[in-house]
């Protein structure tokens, strides 16, 4: 409509303008998509038990029920602080860890296969471990949370400082920069992509690591949602928790994508995406 | 002030090509002084060592055997006396002109309102007053050159080493910069020593011209061209500058056109 509009009201120079197709923005898409599986997922999953399976409308009913009463909020104020806490502590402490693992020939070597084997720590098996040393409540749901999301950040952050190009290292070195300057204000800056895509897959581990926790530890937050509307049958129920961290996740992917335009922008606009 | 002299340099690398150690002579015991405020050009077939003798100079690469001495002094390192633009400009694509000119202002420890305004003034000297403020792929390839000149410049070191600074530019834009870089020179009297592949520029802006081959000195020719050289045209026209390039050409050429 605003379209039809406005070349409407543009009588000047109609010979050099040229009409150009505009592409259909990006939310568009994404909203049509994501109500075309709802849809779908409407239509069969009534077709099913709902001790098997459930549907966005039953999906909204518990939604509602579980928001009412508080129930919700409570659980998830109670999941998102290990969540945050220990998703911040593995950014704060896997970005420079990175760096000086990437940085420096010693610590590569010495630490580098740690963090390698880390990544693959079967870290459910180790959740017993981790109970004896730390209780069973906040901190150890931290630990969890931390242990996951620490190693892709780490992980990705070295690679970004072994990927950075010599040639920009030694434009530091020819002005005499020194080695803390160098990693500080050129191997960081060149790394800071590499570093935000590990940060944004931790996401994702991070949130698998809180319901792991809040299993096997303490029950408590939207785990324990989950396993009392599971142990009740009450498929509908559980699948709103499993809903909501899953939007929490992209939510906090598009928050990261934000900061990430906000403070590495060249990076976008060499790749040409700065104007979407 | 400001005396490079090259002595008997060596530099061998190892590489391993498919499993082998191969060893490459990229400079084999070569010898050269670059005298105070004296521009030097170094020509010669792709992979003769002329990048890696600047980047000896520079401190960047250390030598296998003989020495750089900038007035006298060892190269062991790099330092705020030489200034070196690399061949692609390396600007830090993260900075601004004039934060990257900064940078190497910085490095030498200059704080405070001294900073921007030595940036700014050497930005101007480049031309790029009114594009300080762009991140280098907001620049075009001359643009972001002329950065790399500005920042080396900056600095205010006794040398300037530069690594085939025109090479991937266009006609024109390399014109403008060669007057620009005579007019620099004319102001400040640096020593300069300049790589390039272009038998005109090395001619047109050097006092003399070192032909390598092989990692050595083949030949050192003089250029007798008055300085200052304010219109490159007129230059060009001269019987010295025809001469001269077809001396340069014949020693570039000269073995491989017999055998
Ligand atoms: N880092 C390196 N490792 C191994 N060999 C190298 C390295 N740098 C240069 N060489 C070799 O040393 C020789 C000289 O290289 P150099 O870069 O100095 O040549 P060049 O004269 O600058 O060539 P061009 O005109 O193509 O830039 C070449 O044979 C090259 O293969
Ligand atoms: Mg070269």
């Amino acid at each position: 409509m605003v379209d039809v509009a406005d070349s409407n009201k543009a009588p000047a120079s109609p010979v050099t303008e040229t009409t150009e197709r505009r592409p259909l923005p990006r939310w568009m898409i994404t909203f049509a998509s994501v109500a075309c599986v709802l849809i779908l997922w409407e239509i069969f999953g009534r077709q099913i038990n709902p001790v098997f399976g459930s549907y966005p409308s039953a999906i909204a009913v518990a939604f509602w029920d579980l928001a009412v009463t508080g129930k919700l909020w409570s659980a998830l104020y109670e999941s998102l602080r290990p969540f945050l806490l220990g998703y911040a502590l593995a950014i704060l402490i896997g970005v420079p860890l990175g760096l000086l693992i990437g940085g420096f020939r010693v610590a590569e070597a010495a630490l580098g296969i740690y963090v390698t084997a880390g990544y693959a720590m079967p870290l459910v098996a180790l959740v017993p471990l981790l109970i004896l040393w730390l209780g069973l409540g906040f901190a150890v749901k931290v630990a969890v949370v931390f242990l996951m999301a620490l190693f892709p950040i780490c992980i990705n952050t070295w690679l970004g400082v072994i990927a950075v190009p010599k040639t920009l290292i030694e434009v530091g070195k020819s002005f005499v920069a020194p080695d803390i300057v160098i990693l500080r204000r050129i191997v960081l800056p060149a790394t800071l992509p590499y570093i935000m895509a590990g940060i944004r897959l931790a996401v994702g581990r991070a949130v698998v690591a809180m319901v792991i926790a809040e299993f096997f530890t303490t029950i408590s937050g939207l785990g324990a949602v989950i396993i009392n509307s599971a142990n009740n049958f009450d498929t509908a129920t559980m699948f709103v928790p499993i809903i909501i961290l899953m939007v929490m996740a992209i939510g906090l992917n598009w928050l990261i994508g934000f900061v990430e335009r906000k403070v590495a922008p060249w990076q976008a606009e060499i790749a040409g995406r700065d104007r979407e | 002030m400001g005396e490079v002299t090259f002595l008997d340099v060596s530099k061998r690398f190892s590489l391993r090509v498919d499993g082998e150690v191969h060893h490459v002579q990229a400079l084999d015991r070569v010898s050269f002084t670059v005298k105070d405020g004296e521009i030097v050009a170094l020509i010669g077939p792709s992979g003769c060592g002329k990048t890696t003798a600047l980047r000896v100079a520079m401190g960047l690469d250390p030598s296998n055997g003989g020495r750089v001495t900038v007035d006298g002094r060892e190269v062991t390192g790099c330092g705020h006396d030489r200034g070196m633009v690399f061949q692609h400009a390396e600007l830090l694509p993260w900075l601004s002109a004039l934060q990257n000119v900064m940078f190497g202002l910085e490095m030498k420890g200059i704080r405070g309102a001294p900073l921007r305004k030595t940036a700014e003034k050497y930005l101007h000297l480049v031309g790029l007053k009114d594009s300080q403020n762009r991140r280098p792929h907001q620049l075009s390839g001359g643009m972001k050159q002329r950065v790399g000149i500005a920042r080396a410049l900056a600095i205010d070191p006794k040398v300037l080493l530069m690594d085939e600074p025109f090479g991937a530019l266009d006609a024109q834009t390399r014109e403008s910069l060669q007057a620009e870089l005579l007019d620099i020179h004319a102001r400040t009297r640096k020593t300069i020593l300049f790589v390039t592949h272009d038998l005109d520029e090395a001619v047109l802006i050097a006092d003399r011209i070192i032909v390598m081959k092989h990692g050595r000195v083949h030949e050192i020719i003089d250029v007798p061209l008055k300085r200052p050289r304010p219109d490159l045209g007129i230059v060009r026209g001269t019987p010295e500058f025809s001469e001269t390039r077809y001396k340069v050409w014949r020693a570039i050429h000269d073995g491989a056109v017999v055998h």
